[in-house]
């Protein structure tokens, strides 16, 4: 296996819930796994086994208590776990990119500007930012009439697509995606999937859940559950 | 645009203010980098606006130290400078935009004056000009060009507001504080005032330390979050790591206790 573009070794992340009664969740026991440029690993485990909580301390959304995660930013291997807020932020902006299952946008703005947003904070001009999220709307059969509407008032399989297209208007190495074809119709699901495809194309690192068993077939070059070791 | 500096534009340590035998504010401490976005979150009494305020100097800090980058790269010791020293970077190189407007607007001059003020207080001269850059900065935040004339008096909550953050951004501060900035708005205001810090955030590169009770708008403007309770920081980190995982028993009732955090 080439070298990993994404590393997570034994990483444990627990919650505590001190308001009630100081109940502690262990969610992720020691995770290990490896996905280098090029593949897409999908995670296989059952609902409520941490996987989507893996994929948010990966992108430093939880704070997990021990384990690394490593990942190839700007040609060198920067760990994530404590990372400082900075780090973090830079290695969003440039590497990593996340869909989760949950549009969160400012109200009011167009959609076109929430795609176009990941990369303006690269530094890529309004016009062409706008440009490249138009065509990637357009792609995502976003009807054109909807461009300059916010998404907040979308159906969720059209917040979906948004969801997916200010992701994939950027070339990050490495992408998450929780259940990036969930309540998608099957073109839709398909124009996704190629997208997906494209992405490991050019050599992103794709670490993933899917239910769908069709899609997850299509999709996975290697299957994981959590609990497994690395593979060598 | 001034290139990224390698060290924090401010650096704050050990910052504290007592009122009496209240704590105002006790043993702060961040740095803020070019570009970033700090928010400042706790209910009230929590001493976030007293930060603010020891930071612009509108209260004398009685413990701690502030340094911050000038543009030309030397670093001053912000709570020890003179009167005119911090003048001076109030004008030239800091914006101060507070919850009530009426403070940071003067309402008996027209808008088109209240913008223009600070460009003359730096020494521009040229009547045409200063109005252009007043036109342009009204544009800016959305405020109608033929409203140029009038008095903030006719002005409603959320134009009050953006006239506020056009004075002080006039003058291309490299750093805001803001307390509460969406505040006493509308919700339907809010959004359309977060929507535009956030721009002008990105486009002119700005840092900012922002107040607010708001975990929404913090969410939604900062990069990074201080939790504060009772004049001390419980916690800090990435903004959404602090509001999705909230580490501080304090921080874990914050959150959960507002419904859209």
């Amino acid at each position: 296996m080439s070298d990993p573009a994404l590393e997570i070794q034994a990483l444990q992340k627990t919650f505590t819930l001190h308001a009630q009664g100081g109940v502690r969740l262990p969610v992720l026991r020691g995770v290990s796994l490896r996905v280098a440029p090029g593949e897409c690993v999908v995670l296989a485990d059952p609902s409520g086994a941490g996987k989507s909580t893996l994929l948010r301390a990966v992108y430093g959304n939880y704070a997990p208590q021990a384990g690394r995660i490593l990942v190839r930013h700007e040609g060198r291997m920067v760990d994530l776990v404590g990372a400082s807020p900075r780090l973090v932020l830079d290695v969003r902006r440039h590497t990593i990119g996340y869909v989760s299952q949950f549009l969160r946008v400012v109200p009011r703005v167009p959609v076109v500007e929430v795609v176009a947003e990941p990369l303006r904070v690269i530094g890529v001009p309004l016009p062409d930012a706008r440009e490249r999220a138009r065509a990637l709307l357009d792609r995502l059969r976003i009807p054109e009439r909807l461009w300059s509407l916010s998404p907040v008032t979308f159906s969720g399989g059209e917040q979906q697509r948004v969801n997916v297209a200010r992701v994939f208007v950027v070339a990050y190495p490495v992408l998450l995606l929780d259940e990036p074809t969930a309540s998608l119709d099957t073109e839709s699901r398909r124009i996704v999937v190629e997208l997906i495809d494209e992405a490991r194309g050019r050599g992103a690192a794709v670490l993933g859940t899917v239910h769908d068993a069709e899609v997850r077939a299509r999709l996975a070059t290697r299957v994981q559950r959590l609990t497994e070791p690395a593979a060598a | 645009m001034s290139p990224v500096a390698d060290g924090p534009l401010l650096s704050v340590r050990g910052l504290g203010k007592r009122y009496g035998t209240q704590t105002g504010c006790l043993d702060v401490r961040f740095d803020l980098w070019p570009g970033e976005v700090i928010g400042v979150v706790g209910e009230s009494g929590s001493g976030k606006t007293t930060v603010l305020d020891c930071l612009s100097g509108r209260v004398a800090a009685d413990a701690g130290r502030v340094e911050y980058a000038v543009r030309d790269g030397r670093v001053v010791d912000v709570l020890r400078q003179d009167e005119s020293a911090r003048r001076r970077l109030l004008l030239r190189e800091w914006g101060i935009v507070h919850q009530n407007p009426r403070d940071g607007l003067r309402m008996a001059v027209s808008a088109g004056a209240n913008v223009g003020e600070r460009l003359m207080a730096l020494g521009a001269r040229h009547y045409g000009e200063i109005r252009g850059r007043a036109l342009d900065w009204l544009a800016q935040v959305e405020i109608g060009l033929d409203r140029i004339d009038d008095l903030p008096e006719t002005f409603s909550g959320g134009m009050l507001q953006r006239l506020q953050i056009a004075r002080n951004l006039v003058t291309g501060p490299r750093l805001v504080l803001m307390d509460e900035p969406t505040g006493g708005l509308d919700v339907s205001v809010q959004a359309r005032l977060l929507d535009l810090l956030r721009g002008l955030v990105v486009e002119l590169h700005l840092s900012a330390v922002i107040v607010t009770h708001d975990l929404a708008v913090a969410r939604l403007l900062a990069h990074r979050l201080i939790v504060m309770r009772g004049g001390e920081t419980v916690e800090s980190g990435l903004t959404d790591q602090v509001l999705d995982d909230p580490q501080h028993p304090y921080t874990q009732l914050l959150v959960s206790s507002v419904l859209h955090p």
